[in-house]
């Protein structure tokens, strides 16, 4: 699998999922730094989490700094790997694996914050 | 002062330096930062530390063509380049012409979730990318520690840091990491742990409510630095630790005289003034002149078409342009000309560096031939007894460096010993005239004399100070029977002594007619006594004769008669003036 800027989305509407937010279109970036491991873990986790949660509406594009490391001024980028929400406001980011589902979707302001 | 210091040359034998470009850093340091190895610059809250990194990296840019990468984590570049403009950095030219690379570094913990493992090769990205876009050989990391709060995990993070250090030894960059001191270790984090090649403290501190910089070189692996706390400033020409150099003493000694601007004074420093490139100090109580004096070197030195800088830290220009011109000294041509130069200030304005820093810039940019410092004692006022001898020391030797004759006055409290300074600066002086109070039959007049002058064979003589219209005079002071005499009781002295002479010579006179008097009165005398004498020579002379002539008369008859009567010869009576008797015995 190649991640390099690569764009993933889906457009079968999906319908009976938080009426509010179902004209939204998700846009997420996830910043890795060449295919490591961790890299490829954290798209696995982001793919399943945006099937099963944001189907039809998300999109999203894999940044490799290692190819376009002048790609990590513009949204601050630290920590490898970063998941960033561009879309909708307000930017969150999300750094690490992405393993832990339910700080994700915290983290994506899809869950409240216990 | 600083006794651990070195040459620069040092540095070629051992570790290879990266010159910081900054003054006297550079010298501390034996020539720079350790070459390829990262230093830790850590210090409080506005120490300097950011500005001691940028000036690093463009001097870095500017005067050794080592292009460098800034990572700033918590000021935008824009306000970077706002902030450091001032000290005369233009960051966006430097970064158009690829000579450094701004990267602010800005992570908002309030919109990080963290799940998962992570690390920082974000970070390493970013900095690898900047390094090469541009050839960077020098780095800065300003304050990487911030990352602390931004990110939640402290294993993770120090992990990172040990790996971005390690890596950046390895990429052969000079790397300078600031840090933010902590309550009792130099950095808040312990990132001294990580960067133990060199550590540089940076130090603010409040003494009497003045402040005061300080750097220390707290550790520098492989290779010798002063370890003294090094004063050090941040003023428009960027960051400065004050001058060692200087105090090697090897400054050129002159041969050239020039004139002290008072002829009698003149005359008395053997007759040609003081030596061009010394140190005068007039020190004196309040109010005897010492402005004055200085007005006067200050007027000779434009008089001879050279420049003339005047520090004043008690009076404005105005005001001792206007002072002087009521003993008859006139400053405004000079001013006018661009030959003399004030600069008046109150001594507490600032810091004793920042006033060294400041009169150094002002030396450099107005090249004085002369510069006047009055008073040279308000610096104690300002720090502590022994910074201010360092730094009048600094500044004596920065002068004496540039052949500046400089004349300093010094006010001696009144009750203090006269022929001490505070912070015994005289020892800095080549020459130290003393100005004094005489007070003395309910008057207080002024005296001045020289208490040394190396290099020249000078008066020992107590002159009196005369503060006329036309500028100051020096006379001889009466040594009457009294003792020294100035002022009116100098003037009663005179008029006393033309009184006594005035006596005296009439006196003199006086017998002298009488005795003129008494010779001719004698040769009268004598002339009766030789007419007495005269007359009775004469007299016994004429009776003399008389008795004689009778004697004949009488021989001559007693023989007629005798020859009448026919007797025989008679012996001879003895003549007699009684003619009558003889008659009578017959």
């Amino acid at each position: 699998m190649s991640m390099s800027k690569r764009r993933v989305s889906t457009s079968a509407p999906h319908s009976g999922w938080r009426s509010a937010s179902r004209a939204q279109r998700w846009e997420l970036r996830l910043y890795v730094a060449g295919q490591t491991p961790r890299s490829l873990a954290a798209f696995a986790n982001l793919k399943q989490i945006c099937e099963n949660y944001l189907a039809g509406k998300y999109h999203i594009d894999v940044i490799d700094l290692v190819k376009n490391p002048q790609l990590a001024r513009g949204d601050q980028i630290v920590a490898i790997p970063t998941l960033v929400r561009r879309l909708p406001p307000p930017l969150s980011k999300i750094i690490g694996d992405l393993s832990n589902t339910e700080r994700v979707l915290v983290g994506l302001q899809l869950r409240a914050r216990q | 002062m600083a006794k651990t210091q070195h040459t620069p040359r040092s540095a070629v034998r051992g570790l290879p330096k990266c010159p910081t470009g900054i003054q006297g850093l550079d010298e501390i340091t034996g020539g720079g930062l350790p070459r390829g190895r990262p230093t830790l610059v850590c210090g409080s809250a506005g120490s300097g530390k950011t500005l001691l990194a940028m000036q690093f990296l463009v001097r870095g840019a500017t005067d050794y063509r080592e292009p460098g990468v800034f990572m700033a984590f918590e000021e935008t570049a824009d306000e970077l380049a706002k902030n450091v403009a001032s000290l005369g950095f233009d960051l966006p030219a430097l970064i158009r012409r690829k000579q450094l690379y701004v990267d602010y570094v800005h992570v908002e913990r309030s919109e990080i979730e963290e799940t998962g493992e992570y690390d920082l090769e974000g970070l390493f990205v970013r900095l690898g990318y900047a390094i090469d876009s541009i050839g960077a050989k020098r780095v800065v990391l300003d304050t990487v520690e911030s990352l602390f709060a931004a990110l939640p995990n402290m294993l993770v993070l120090r992990a990172e840091l040990r790996r971005l250090f390690r890596w950046l030894k390895d990429k052969g960059v000079t790397v300078i990491i600031t840090a933010e001191q902590g309550n009792g270790t130099l950095t808040r984090h312990g990132l001294e742990e990580y960067v133990s090649d060199c550590v540089v403290q940076l130090d603010h501190r409040v003494t009497d409510q003045v402040s005061t910089r300080r750097l220390r070189i707290v550790k520098y692996r492989g290779s010798v630095h002063g370890t003294n706390e090094y004063p050090f400033l941040i003023n428009e020409r960027g960051f400065l630790v004050l001058p060692i150099t200087s105090l090697r003493l090897q400054h050129p000694a002159s041969t050239e005289r020039i004139s002290t601007g008072i002829a009698r004074l003149d005359t008395m420093l053997s007759g040609r003034g003081y030596f061009r490139g010394s140190t005068v100090l007039v020190s004196g109580t309040a109010g005897t002149g010492k402005t004055s004096l200085a007005a006067h070197f200050a007027d000779a030195a434009c008089r001879r078409g050279e420049r003339c800088l005047y520090f004043a830290f008690e009076e404005s220009m105005h005001q001792i342009t206007r002072n002087m011109r009521s003993i008859g000294l006139d400053l405004q041509p000079w001013l006018d000309k661009g030959r003399l130069q004030f600069h008046a200030s109150r001594p507490t304005l600032c810091g004793l560096e920042e006033h060294l820093a400041t009169m150094d810039t002002m030396i450099e940019t107005f090249h004085p031939h002369v510069v006047v410092i009055d008073p040279i004692t308000t610096f104690v006022s300002v720090g502590e007894i022994t910074a201010a001898k360092s730094m009048l020391m600094r500044l004596v030797d920065a002068l004496k460096l540039h052949q500046i004759t400089t004349l300093c006055t010094s006010l001696t409290a009144a009750d203090g010993a006269l022929e001490q300074t505070p912070n015994d600066i005289s020892s800095l002086m080549d020459t130290w005239l003393l100005l004094r109070d005489i007070e003395l039959n309910g008057e207080r007049n002024r005296g001045l004399y020289i208490l040394k002058s190396r290099g020249m064979a000078h008066s020992n003589q107590i002159r009196e100070v005369l503060i006329t219209d036309h500028g100051i005079e020096l006379v001889d002071v009466d040594l009457g029977p009294s003792g020294l005499l100035t002022g009116s009781a100098r003037l009663a002295q005179a008029t006393h002594d033309r009184g006594e002479a005035v006596v005296r010579q009439q006196e003199a006179e006086r017998r002298q007619r009488d005795l003129k008097r008494k010779h001719a009165t004698l040769d009268a005398q004598i002339a009766v006594l030789r007419a007495e004498y005269e007359r009775a020579a004469d007299e016994v002379q004429d009776s003399l004769a008389e008795v004689r002539q009778r004697e004949q008369r009488t021989r001559v008859g007693r023989a007629e008669m005798g020859r009448h009567r026919g007797a025989d010869t008679a012996p001879a009576v003895r003549p007699t003036p009684r003619v009558h008797a003889k008659g009578g015995r017959q």
